[in-house]
């Protein structure tokens, strides 16, 4: 049972950076709370009595960031999750969550929501229905081309309706008011949970604890699947159902949050690495690991995002800004063994 | 029990690689299958594991058709051991044999402490017991060879179908890999395995079968078979063979 207890470390890792993130989160700020007053107020709030601080203090903790930090730790999880999960299906650690062109579908439904003027909760639905039908093409586009390597077909079948989609995002743009959406747009595909509110939380709980609850009901299957193709059918896995419910699984969670927090790059490319070499790479250890370093890395990131500066920075750049070093180094230290 | 290949057409969906190929193996024994490069080797292999389906024909298991069983009903009776391959994940020596154990649990199943228990007998079986936690990206050609071949005895199949499995691995290794085929044989499992090398068949093999250009140009007993003037034939190239009192060996004219 070795692997059991060295894989102990990395979760308390993993759990120190989520609890981290969760106390600055909800402590620093244009109101900065006090750690203490933090703690009596959910102390005060699970032991169902008021607290002695002021109004002010509790109102931001649940009003203000609650729901913000709620919707970090969720868009994190499963955006690291979808990573995860996509990285073993096709067996490259390069992948990101929006290989198959997720981001690119939500983000034309998106733009194409706040061009018709609908209002938030439309704009998210169509952002969430763009994302899925992105997928849904590819996957049917990549089935249906008859190869011997399926997953490259499918990858490659990704980038190029991904770029489809992505040149009608350019047009949307190009047409939309400069003055009233092209800046909302834009705020839109660089990524932002500013806006985000309790009534964000439900629709986007829903599809990432379904999709997630998916993805680690499989996780033994998924060592098997990282296997080349050939090797896992060999060993008794049916993996053209496995692989769709797998893709399925993963678009979901990746819509739902881009859905609700915009394009948010790279968290789902450098999590799963961070989470690999604290647990290693099965899946049973990887997918809870990444889940919670995912939910702590972007309320780290977003805690960043609405303190660094006077105005806010959107969320995409500073995981890019973050990402891209990062990246960098991963691969010149550990290119030999992914691990 | 029996696998057979009855009249096979065996190929690709665009391409047809072999025609009537009729092959038959029981537990107990080993089949040596050589030929040429592109001479159908590898496809007929992967048909008769029932990877990739006949064109024509029929593989049966003990006179069923394979195709009527499931994936993992399949992977209980014959095993695959790939070429080695660098994989992508460095998942450990263990986990990689774990997932032999794939086929005996339904599809949310975790191992059971019975299958870890056969992975850890089976690493002890190829005498790699200590590599069980080393990462399966570190370690050598040879040892990677074996913990496939670990993998594939913990899936506990009838049949094992080793692909080329002395390729890339050092004198010593190779000779280590034979002795382990003919260990799997004496122990009751039917072993099929391709080999550039007309000798490891003359070590390792009961029975070989000479395949060019996808046709049965010869098969029975490796000591019948194995002559000078066959592989001249199987490769369209001088053989010269050097006998003495310990045996007969081939090499390359």
């Amino acid at each position: 049972m070795n692997n059991v207890r060295s894989a102990v470390p990395g979760f308390a890792i993993a759990i120190a950076v989520l609890i981290a993130g969760l106390l600055l989160a909800l402590t620093v700020g244009r109101y900065p709370v006090g750690l203490g007053d933090l703690l009596s107020v959910l102390y005060a709030k699970l032991a169902g009595h008021r607290a002695d601080v002021h109004p002010a203090v509790e109102s931001v903790i649940f009003q203000v960031r609650g729901p913000r930090v709620i919707a970090a730790m969720l868009v994190g999880a499963a955006l690291a999750v979808a990573g995860t999960a996509f990285q073993g299906l096709f067996r490259n650690p390069l992948v990101s969550p929006d290989i198959l062109g997720a981001s690119s579908g939500a983000a034309l439904g998106a733009v194409v929501g706040i061009y018709l003027s609908l209002g938030i909760f439309a704009i998210q639905a169509v952002a969430f229905v763009g994302g899925l039908i992105a997928v849904a093409i590819v996957y049917v586009i990549g089935a249906a081309v008859r190869s011997r390597d399926p997953i490259l077909v499918l990858v490659l079948t990704g980038v190029v309706v991904g770029s489809l989609f992505g040149a009608g995002v350019g047009l949307v743009k190009y047409l939309a008011d400069p003055y009233n959406q092209l800046p909302a747009m834009t705020f839109w595909l660089l990524g932002s949970l500013s806006s985000t509110g309790i009534a964000d939380l439900l629709p986007l709980f829903g599809p990432v604890a379904l999709g997630t609850a998916v993805l680690v009901a499989l996780r033994w299957r998924m060592n098997v699947m990282s296997l080349p193709e050939e090797e896992a059918r060999a060993l008794g896995v049916a993996t053209g159902p496995l692989r769709i419910a797998i893709v399925a699984a993963a678009t979901l969670v990746t819509s739902a949050s881009v859905a609700t927090a915009g394009i948010i790059g790279w968290v789902g490319l450098v999590v799963p690495h961070l989470a690999r070499s604290l647990v290693g790479p099965d899946f049973a250890r990887l997918l809870p690991a990444a889940a919670i370093l995912g939910g702590g890395y972007l309320l780290l990131i977003d805690t960043l995002a609405r303190t660094m500066a006077q105005v806010e920075i959107p969320l995409g750049i500073l995981t890019a800004v973050i990402g891209t070093p990062f990246f960098i180094w991963l691969l010149a230290s550990v290119q030999k063994n992914w691990s | 029990m029996i696998l057979e290949g009855d009249k096979l057409t065996i190929g690709y969906p665009d391409r047809v690689v072999g025609t009537s190929l009729d092959v038959r193996m029981e537990t107990g024994e080993v089949l040596a299958l050589l030929g040429p490069n592109g001479g159908g080797k590898t496809t007929l292999l992967k048909t008769l594991l029932g990877l990739l389906p006949p064109k024509a024909g029929e593989v049966r298991l003990d006179g069923a058709d394979l195709s009527s069983r499931s994936i993992r009903e399949r992977a209980r009776l014959i095993a695959y051991v790939p070429q080695t391959h660098v994989a992508t994940f460095a998942f450990t020596v263990e986990a990689v044999v774990l997932m032999g154990r794939t086929a005996h649990g339904d599809l949310f199943a975790r191992p059971t402490a019975r299958d870890r228990m056969v992975a850890v007998t089976m690493l002890d079986r190829l005498g790699i017991a200590a590599l069980a936690n080393r990462p399966y990206t570190m370690i050598s050609g040879g040892e990677r060879q074996l913990v496939l071949l670990a993998r594939a005895l913990a899936q506990e199949p009838q049949f094992i179908v080793l692909d080329e499995p002395t390729a890339n691995l050092d004198f010593g290794n190779q000779g280590k890999v034979m002795r382990e085929i003919r260990a799997l044989a004496a122990s009751g499992l039917g072993v099929l395995f391709t080999t550039h090398d007309p000798n490891h068949a003359l070590r390792a093999a009961d029975r070989a079968y000479l395949l060019r250009g996808g046709e049965r140009i010869a098969e029975g007993p490796t000591k019948e078979i194995l002559t000078q003037a066959q592989l001249e034939a199987l490769y369209g190239a001088p053989v010269r063979v050097i006998t003495d009192a310990t045996g007969t060996a081939f090499v390359p004219g």
